[in-house]
């Protein structure tokens, strides 16, 4: 095997396209580089990268989560109402909406490796229930009355750097180390890469899928508590299609749907290619239509790209 | 096929390799696993093609092959992994590609009756359906229909790419009499295998590839094994591997009546530093004896004990907690994560020794990997390479090292020599060897009679679920094992 000065890893090409995508922008628009723009792009991604990152670490196991949009709009929901109509203080609401979105994570873990449901099947039918109980329990109307320090926290920034911003740097900072430091993350992708050897080794398969179904879930239920936060109010059909974006945003970021390959770091850069592509097309003056086009262009050409540099490599 | 060079991108895969084979000739095509047997067998099949060189079929000269072109000129391969569509019917993948209809209509009787048709041709009318799943047949039928597909569409030349690595051998009888009646119809054939006494009894020719390079091509006759091994590893290897300077110890494993779906009733016991056989055809329950000692499969009735203390293992992870290691029959499928590093895999069973959420210590883990890489002469660039990367005797190696790596006392060998090539092979000896040697207990599962005769201390021999007999080195005798294995009545004492 020829030894090659460094290897372009997927991640290190995206960000390259991101490097080049933010000087092109730089120069075609004044304010692009602009410090209000750039604290617009980094609230812009912060609940996609959240919600990537979250995707990611299902799709390391080989698995996929489709419900994480409507995880989004059901714990927008319910930490509105909570809010709103019955007078729940931040401090007990937020808590409380994460351990739900965990819980609902955990069905998806068991209805994939108990009822051995295609994690496909299993998220999509999670993902229209959950939509369906949104809608119940609102009564499909938005909710409103939230306390203002809920609306501030989007709006403020910390060392001009957007609180919703920080979040997803931890996230990706924490979830990154689990996965390359604890013996859950080893185990996610050893599932993704061969579920039969892990099992064999004696690693166990069931707590891991559970892991990484729990995961994803309260990732899904921060960004449902940070997209309530942005909004101000309960919205009842919000976060449709987030799962999409997600997976795109992990997709982007170098992870295989076939298992085993991708990191939070990948997430992370992914969805800063996809909100620098919608930023930059605003302020271009390009058509919104348009730019969804071109997202898919461009996500069908990484991946395209990314296939034929891997057999070049043979791999 | 002459003067062939093939080179990817940093590896010189083949220089200057030739074959010939004429018609009405079973040319064996030796090597060990790397040495391009399989690359040069893809050049003539047209799956990839040579850096230079020219491949010559019928007189006629051409610089490379297509996939098309071959199959056109009468090339066919009938693979390990036969390459099946199993959810489709024996008759569909017999004529996939080429289904028998008008306008995209399917002629069901015709598709029938042109199967049957070239079933009986091979004499297997009666004994496979043309309208089976292929999924329902056993491996040799579904050899039989990799070979009858490629003798229906004219084939002229059949390479066989180690078709008896699945099979047992009642049917490897049974393939051999239909290459010897495809040799009879004047066909030319290239048989691939590791198993050097099958090439004695149905080859006449050899060519032998050293790495990459054609080093030798005659006739068989006058030929040695060792001369034959030694051209392909260029040395002599060693005749025997039994370790007699061993004394078995203490009792580690004793099994009584293990009943379940696939297990009759099945006894035995395993000491330190002994080294236990256990031979039997393919579906005689050796696989499922072993996933069920390792907790992988539940059992209806039966006792497990470990060092006298009885045991209920219900899942891997207690048997592995109990120093029990399983290498399994197919490292590719259950044994190893092909995408992740040799130190990742080789850790696999060790992060159990810490919490879930704990830090993994990087330079321990690293440590592990050197230690077990060096301990066993795994050749692999760095602890980092993919597994999938490494040749198929480094992977095994890989497996083994996991069990090492926990300290293991009860080795489940499941065919651990499987598409290994010689070199390697004699080094798992070796190993299998020195585990014994460290006191601890090998359970070693073998289709390949010969391996078990020469490394272990007896022989337990599996028929239908039971185990039929155990015999010890002094009373080791081919015939009798192989009755043992094929006999419907079991007769032999079950005592171990």
């Amino acid at each position: 095997m020829p030894k090659f000065p460094f290897r372009l890893n997927t991640q290190t090409v995206v960000l390259l396209t991101v490097i080049a995508l933010w000087i092109f922008l730089g120069f075609k628009s004044p304010t692009f580089l602009g410090k209000e723009n750039i604290q617009n792009i980094m609230v812009q991604m912060a609940i996609q990268g959240v919600i990537g990152v979250g995707a990611v670490v299902i799709i390391l196991t080989g698995g996929i989560d489709l419900s994480v949009g409507s995880m989004v709009g059901f714990t927008n929901i319910v930490f509105a109402l909570m809010l709103a109509k019955h007078g729940v203080s931040l401090s007990v609401a937020v808590p409380a909406v994460l351990l739900i979105s965990a819980a609902i994570g955990l069905i998806n873990g068991a209805l994939v490796h108990d009822l051995r449901l295609p994690p496909f099947i299993a998220t999509l039918g999670m993902m229209t229930i959950l939509r369906g109980v949104t809608l119940v329990i609102s009564n499909g109307s938005n909710v409103f009355g939230l306390p203002r320090s809920l609306s501030e926290m989007a709006n403020s920034n910390f060392q001009g750097i957007p609180y919703l911003f920080l979040i997803l740097i931890v996230v990706v900072v924490v979830v990154e180390s689990i996965l390359r430091r604890t013996s859950f993350g080893r185990y996610t992708y050893a599932l993704g890469s061969n579920r039969e050897a892990a099992r064999l080794s004696g690693v166990d398969t069931r707590m891991v899928t559970y892991g990484v179904y729990m995961l994803g879930g309260l990732l899904g239920g921060i960004a449902g508590v940070m997209e309530t936060s942005r909004l101000w109010m309960g919205v009842p059909t919000t976060g449709s299609m987030f799962e999409l974006d997600a997976i795109a945003a992990a997709v982007l970021g170098g992870a295989s749907l076939a298992g085993a390959e991708g990191n939070a770091i990948g997430a992370f850069i992914g969805a800063l290619l996809m909100t620098t592509i919608y930023n930059g097309a605003v302020l271009l003056g390009i058509d919104s239509n348009n730019t969804k086009v071109l997202v898919g262009v461009i996500l069908l050409v990484t991946v395209a790209i990314d296939q034929v540099r891997k057999r070049r490599a043979g791999e | 096929m002459t003067g062939i060079h093939k080179a990817y991108p940093g590896v010189r895969a083949l220089y200057n390799a030739s074959l010939s084979v004429r018609e009405g000739e079973i040319k064996a095509l030796m090597g060990e696993n790397g040495a391009g047997k399989s690359t040069l067998m893809k050049l003539l099949t047209g799956a990839e093609q040579p850096t230079s060189g020219t491949i010559e079929i019928d007189g006629r000269s051409f610089k490379y092959m297509t996939p098309a072109l071959s199959e056109q000129l009468g090339v066919a391969c009938v693979y390990q992994n036969m390459m099946l569509a199993e959810q489709l019917t024996v008759a569909e993948n017999i004529w996939l590609g080429r289904l028998p209809g008008r306008f995209g209509i399917l002629d069901p009787r015709r598709l029938r009756r042109d199967t049957e048709r070239v079933l009986q041709d091979i004499g297997y009318s009666g004994v496979i359906d043309p309208g089976q799943r292929v999924a329902d047949l056993t491996a040799s039928q579904q050899g039989m229909v990799a070979i009858v597909r490629a003798i229906s569409r004219n084939a002229r030349i059949v390479v066989f790419d180690e078709p008896t690595a699945m099979l047992a051998d009642r049917e490897v009888e049974e393939l051999f009499k239909v290459i010897r009646m495809l040799r009879e119809r004047r066909l030319a054939i290239v048989y691939i295998s590791h198993r050097l006494e099958e090439i004695f009894r149905i080859c006449n020719t050899y060519a032998v590839l050293k790495d990459g390079e054609s080093v030798a091509e005659g006739p068989l006759e006058g030929m040695t094994e060792d001369r034959l091994i030694a051209l392909m590893v260029g040395r002599e290897v060693t005749g025997s591997n039994y370790d007699a300077t061993r004394v078995p110890g203490a009792e580690l494993l004793r099994a009584e009546g293990l009943t379940n779906e696939r297990l009759r009733d099945c006894s035995l016991t395993l000491r330190e530093g002994e080294i236990v056989g256990l031979y039997g055809l393919v579906g005689a329950g050796r696989t499922e004896l072993a996933r069920a000692l390792f907790g992988c499969d539940p059992l209806r009735s039966g006792t497990v004990s470990l060092r006298g203390r009885a045991e209920r293992l219900r899942n891997p992870r207690q048997a592995i907690d109990r120093h029990m290691g399983l290498v399994p029959e197919d490292r590719r499928r259950q044994g190893l994560a092909m995408l992740l590093s040799v130190k990742h895999n080789l850790n696999l069973p060790v992060y159990r020794r810490q919490s879930l959420f704990g830090l993994v210590r990087g330079r321990s883990e690293r440590e592990m990997a050197d230690r077990y890489i060096r301990d066993m002469a795994i050749k692999t660039p760095s602890p980092d390479q993919r597994v999938r990367n490494l040749s198929g005797g480094n992977q095994q190696k890989v497996v083994l090292g996991k069990w090492l790596a926990t300290e293991s006392k009860v080795f489940l060998l499941d065919e651990p020599t499987n598409g290994v090539d010689v070199g390697a092979r004699q080094e798992i000896y070796a190993l299998i060897n020195r585990l014994a040697q460290r006191k601890a207990g090998i359970l070693f599962i073998s289709s390949y009679m010969p391996e078990l005769m020469d490394v272990c201390d007896r022989i337990l021999v599996m028929n239908r679920g039971r185990i039929v007999a155990n015999v010890p080195r002094t009373e080791f005798d081919e015939e009798a094992l192989l009755g043992y294995a094929i006999r419907t009545e079991a007769t032999a004492s079950t005592e171990s």
